[in-house]
């Protein structure tokens, strides 16, 4: 295990080096100048631009320094913690993205939750009935539910809650320690909105797990030795079933933080989600670098101790 | 005298009669075996027959705000005999909208897919026959790519080119980089390891020759598979995008951004603005889904699953 543990560790470092590079070039690589895009494309602005500005802000970038010599001091800030300056707000990145990361990674979680907790139970009914009208009723489900735009899912929930119970997305926002309650009661409607998608696809993936799982030899051993059929689904099933769904969660829950982003925006929650649509309108290139690499570092880490959970999960992954 | 007669036209019917037997035997049979699959062709072939005939069928101009008689703005005016789906937040005719919708939802689709699913599968292709250095530099890239939520990567990658329909396009093609080639990659890894590969190459055949004769054919049905499933995709994130106003500008009819004042509270006073083009989407994305998944099933039954890596 531990041979397996370091390889597995030793690969995730140069994946995330290079997810930086990428996150650091994509935003060089603006057509012509960055200075002069960052100062003529805000909102409300006349597009005069003065030399002096520009030169300024090309300054305070480092764009006047080789490309690998940008890379390096942004990487080395990185590491020390500094995400940099957003160039809107005039703010350390950081203090401004701090509390709405946790409001998104909040708000992820219990979706991913809500959507495991949900799914397991429809996919594992809907294998060990297969071809009733349950399991077509669910494979039906699952089906409209990947199709289903999570936007349009958000607009049609926000639309009936506030006919029927004339509801509407508070515009407050009351962290999980100030008040639990009130937390949960915003977070609850955006977290389920999050959650159907995963939820059908999760479904999906358990059902077709317990199908193949359903035709091994234990299964008909423990059949054979008379155990009762809830112990041979729950004990000896699901548990080997399993496996491939925990996988799965751990990739939707990096698509799950792209959803985030439209739920936050319907809802309107306070996150990562709704920082990163303003950084694009105010071309804050600085803050969106920070998001994504932010995203891409958290996913990373998940897939990390996915990987290694898995490894003492299931022995046969160590020895691959 | 008899046989002139009759061998004149009989070759000919022989020969026509037969294909054209044989593709209604295939249409025929994928849609008694796959029935939702048919239902997901029958959608996308409504999808293209409503991009196509939009100025024809379409009773206003998309982006003209109607005058009424007594110059008046039909403004959030309820489905009807005179607007059949309602009339928007600034006085357009929805169903208008919608159909042309249809249009930059396939325009933006197909773009996406012609050049990134061909683009990415020709690098899948590469890098996995390739091999050693080639191969590994591209995995990392993919793996650091995997990384970030599709979504995401297609917003940053707008806010870089700023809003425009071509734009939207290139955007959603690097957005899907990581899978396609991810995917191609694992499929050209086992074709390669197949022993007619092997066997050709035993006799000697040059790599365009195991490329071209052997390999390609045999990962066309994949290539099918994916684009069909990424057309769907790129709907969605077309539709993501100007959702969150940043994919096409705001007066072409994108189903997306028709969703967007409907987000804004509107949706209270006018059901209809968000509730037609949200349908529109939803229908066409399922018919993309529904077809491919039935094309997997017939061309590539061992891909079966591998979706979960896709939709990302």
């Amino acid at each position: 295990m531990g041979k397996y543990a370091i390889r597995r560790t030793l690969l995730f470092i140069p994946t995330l080096l290079v997810a930086s590079i990428l996150v650091f070039t994509l935003f060089w690589i603006v057509p012509g100048d960055p200075a002069l895009t960052i100062l003529g494309g805000g909102e409300g602005d006349s597009g005069a631009v003065s030399l002096e500005q520009l030169q300024q802000l090309r300054q305070a970038l480092g764009l006047d320094r080789p490309i690998y010599v940008q890379y390096a001091s942004w990487l080395g800030n990185v590491l020390r913690g500094d995400l940099g300056t957003s160039l809107w707000y005039k703010t350390p990145v950081w203090s401004q993205l701090k509390d709405r990361f946790l409001v998104t990674m909040e708000l992820a979680v219990m979706a991913i939750l809500l959507a495991v907790c949900s799914a397991v139970p429809l996919g594992v009914t809907s294998a060990v009935k297969q071809d009733t009208g349950l399991d077509y009723l669910s494979r039906i489900f699952s089906s409209i539910g990947i199709a289903l735009p999570t936007f349009w899912l958000g607009i049609l929930i926000v639309y009936a809650l506030a006919y029927f119970f004339e509801w509407l997305p508070p515009l407050g926002y009351a962290t999980l320690w100030d008040d639990p309650l009130l937390n949960l009661q915003q977070l609850i409607l955006p977290a389920l909105t999050l959650a159907f998608n995963d939820l059908a696809f999760t479904a999906r993936v358990t059902r077709s797990s317990m199908l193949e799982v359903m035709r091994e030899d234990y299964l008909r051993t423990a059949r054979a030795k008379g155990l009762v059929e809830l112990a041979v689904i729950g004990r000896h099933a699901l548990k080997n079933a399993l496996l491939p769904v925990m996988t799965v969660s751990g990739y939707q829950f990096a698509r799950l933080l792209g959803g985030v982003i439209i739920v936050e925006s319907i809802f309107v929650v306070p996150g990562m989600g709704t920082l990163l649509i303003e950084s694009i309108i105010h071309r804050d290139f600085i803050v969106l670098q920070a998001i994504v690499l932010l995203i891409a570092a958290v996913v990373l880490i998940l897939n990390l101790l996915i990987d290694l959970s898995y490894g003492v999960l299931d022995p046969r992954v160590r020895y691959q | 005298m008899t046989g002139g007669v009759v061998e004149g036209p009989v070759p000919a019917t022989r020969i026509e009669s037969p294909t054209r037997g044989l593709t209604w035997t295939v249409v025929g049979g994928f849609a008694r075996r796959k029935p939702l699959g048919a239902i997901g062709g029958l959608i996308v072939l409504a999808l293209v027959a409503t991009a196509l005939l939009a100025p024809l069928i379409s009773p206003y101009d998309p982006r003209q705000i109607i005058r009424e008689a007594n110059n008046r703005v039909p403004v959030y005016v309820a489905p009807g005999s005179a607007y059949l789906m309602g009339t928007d937040h600034v006085g357009r005719d929805i169903v208008s909208r919608v159909i042309h919708g249809a249009r930059i939802s396939l325009y933006v689709g197909l773009g996406a897919v012609l050049i990134g699913v061909t683009g990415w599968f020709l690098v899948g292709l590469a890098s996995a026959y390739a091999g050693r250095l080639v191969d590994l530099v591209v995995q990392r890239i993919v793996d650091a790519m995997m990384a970030v939520p599709g979504l995401i990567i297609v917003l940053a990658i707008m806010a870089v080119l700023g809003s425009s329909l071509n734009n939207v396009i290139i955007a959603i093609v690097i957005g899907m980089l990581a899978p396609v080639v991810r995917t191609v990659r694992s499929q050209v890894l086992s074709v390669k390891e197949t022993e007619y590969v092997v066997a050709a190459r035993a006799i000697g055949a040059r790599s365009a020759r195991i490329i071209l004769r052997h390999i390609m054919p045999n990962c066309l049905a994949i290539y099918l598979i994916l684009a069909t499933y990424y057309l769907g995709f790129a709907i969605i994130l077309e539709a993501s995008l100007s959702f969150l106003g940043v994919g096409v500008p705001p007066d072409v009819p994108s189903w997306g951004g028709m969703l967007t004042a409907a987000a804004q509270g509107h949706i209270t006073k006018a059901p209809w603005a968000g509730i037609f083009p949200g349908l529109a989407i939803f229908i066409v994305v399922l018919g993309f889904n529904l077809l491919g998944d039935a094309l997997r099933d017939v061309l590539e039954p061992r891909l079966r699953g591998a979706r979960r890596g896709l939709m990302r």
